[in-house]
């Protein structure tokens, strides 16, 4: 027991060393700042406690999130429902595939200015950018993942005749799962860029719009003490992110354990 | 034959109907132009000196900070990769910095360097490096463990082992990393111009939205996904073409 505690505590070590230093060596460089656009780190730190611990958590924070999860809830069900059929039908998928690629690779945010002219600067336009950029990942890994699934789980459904819906829940999505997450987590990262990225454009609320307005009125702390909120935001979003896949996906990484052992 | 239709059908309906729907009024017309419209003004579009003055600004940025990036990435994916303990200590810092979207520098470049081209490249740089970088982490883990005690047996210097051993085990996952990086330069690329407002492509489907435009700004976005198209078609050539020697690339080649 003491050991295995003595183990943690090593490791931990080990993972904060260069994460304190760095932050130890930004926060004496800086102290004496007398740079306009870089102030000490200590006056940046002061901000973001007194902005983004406080009012702003609701207002900005909070706003930015809710377009997020539901932008992204939408990619990741869209992705899913089309990829799923693309996946299984090769004529269909041929078909689609060109399509696909171009429309991939247009960057998101040059759709923003489309979906402004169609959609207003509202919550329904920041949504829909999330949402053309968020689904690509997650549709074209669910074609790879459906497409990819294992020949003799799939000849085995055949022979037992299992059809329609119950070979969908109990074949095809459980076996194209490890995939589907991995372009979900890809979806996330673009998901909280084109969030930032819209709010920037059409400035109201949230954390994209709060940073600009403060860049635009030259409030330097309280730009990086934003900057600094987006940061952790992000790696919030990728831990919370890390824990369902481990949850979701525990099945498939014990059997892959199993499977490199042996 | 068969299959080359199946292959064109998915884009002939798709413009068959962007052309339709407008004309027969089942899509507000001013808010979609029918296709042929579109390509009208594409044509037009490419006739003038401007459109070629963003197209190669665009570039530019794009190029230079995939260049930087890559660097960047191979030189620090080569030192976390070979010295030894410097992944345990830096696993934690590159997990922190990784998820933070590359966006939130734009204030920052936007104080440093304005509307120019630089910061395009500071933001490509940013997001493009953690590409190369991880790919260059995985395929350093994947060195052939025979190879390196081979060339541990026969003393091989450190850089004998990076040039013989490491690089070519290297390659392929560092041609994924610069292939990945490639396409998001191009969206960031076009994102600085949309919010900084550097000269280029992304400028000018802005401009064109606000002044209402609307053909020009489509055409303006089908140039950018063609780019990408472009981009894609030939990463992926040149990674078959410069690795045609290895066995991922010789297997899938024999299909």
């Amino acid at each position: 027991m003491v050991r295995t505690t003595g183990k943690i505590l090593h490791r931990l070590a080990i993972e904060l060393v260069l994460p304190l230093a760095l932050f130890g060596l930004l926060l004496a460089v800086s102290a004496n700042s007398t740079n306009f656009y870089f102030p000490p780190l200590a006056r940046v730190l002061e901000r973001f406690d007194a902005l983004w611990l406080g009012p702003r958590f609701v207002t900005d924070v909070l706003p930015s999130l809710g377009r997020l999860i539901a932008g992204y809830a939408i990619a990741c069900l869209a992705g899913v429902v089309i990829g799923v059929p693309l996946g299984m039908f090769a004529a269909l998928r041929r078909a689609a595939e060109p399509v696909l690629e171009f429309f991939r690779a247009i960057p998101p945010p040059a759709l923003i200015p489309v979906l402004v002219m169609l959609a207003g600067f509202g919550d329904t336009m920041k949504v829909a950018v999330i949402v053309t950029g968020a689904i690509w990942p997650i549709l074209l890994n669910t074609v790879e993942g459906v497409k990819g699934a294992d020949s003799v789980l799939d000849e085995t459904c055949r022979t037992y005749q299992i059809r329609g819906m119950s070979r969908l829940w109990n074949f095809v999505l459980p076996s194209a799962s490890p995939q589907i997450v991995v372009g979900m987590r890809v979806g996330l990262s673009i998901g909280i860029i084109l969030m930032v990225i819209s709010e920037m454009f059409a400035a109201t609320t949230g954390l994209g719009a709060a940073i600009i307005v403060f860049q635009r009125s030259f409030e330097i702390p309280e730009m990086w003490s934003g900057v600094l909120m987006l940061g952790l935001f992000g790696f919030a979003l990728s831990v919370v992110f890390r824990l369902f896949e481990r949850r979701a996906l525990k099945w498939y990484y014990g059997m892959r354990d199993l499977e490199r052992r042996s | 034959m068969a299959r080359r239709l199946n292959s064109v059908s998915g884009f002939l309906l798709l413009a068959i109907l962007w052309e339709v729907a407008p004309r027969l009024g089942l899509a507000d017309r001013q808010f979609f132009p029918p296709l042929s419209r579109l390509l009208v003004e594409l044509f037009s579009l490419a006739a003038t000196q401007e459109f070629w003055g963003y197209l190669l600004s665009t570039a530019r940025t794009w190029a230079i900070g995939l260049v930087v990036a890559t660097a960047a990435g191979v030189i620090a994916g080569l030192a976390i990769g070979l010295v030894p303990g410097a992944r345990t200590y830096t696993h934690s810092t590159i997990e922190f910095l990784r998820p933070i979207p590359s966006v939130a520098l734009i204030p920052g470049v936007i104080l440093i360097f304005g509307s120019r081209y630089q910061s395009g490249v500071v933001l490509i740089t940013y997001a493009a490096f953690w590409q190369v970088l991880l790919q260059m982490l995985y395929g350093l883990n994947d060195i052939d463990a025979v190879a390196r005690d081979t060339a541990r047996s026969f003393r091989f210097s450190r850089t004998g082992f990076i040039v013989h051993v490491a690089w070519p085990t290297l390659l392929p996952f560092l041609f994924t990393g610069i292939r990945l990086a490639a396409s998001i330069a191009l969206v960031l690329a076009v994102t600085a111009e949309m919010v900084i407002g550097t000269y280029g492509i992304g400028r000018g489907i802005v401009v064109a939205q606000t002044s209402n435009a609307i053909p020009t700004m489509y055409a303006l976005v089908i140039v950018t996904g063609l780019m990408g198209v472009g981009i894609n078609v030939a990463a992926r050539g040149i990674e078959q073409r410069l690795l045609r020697w290895h066995p991922s690339v010789r297997n899938t080649a024999a299909i």
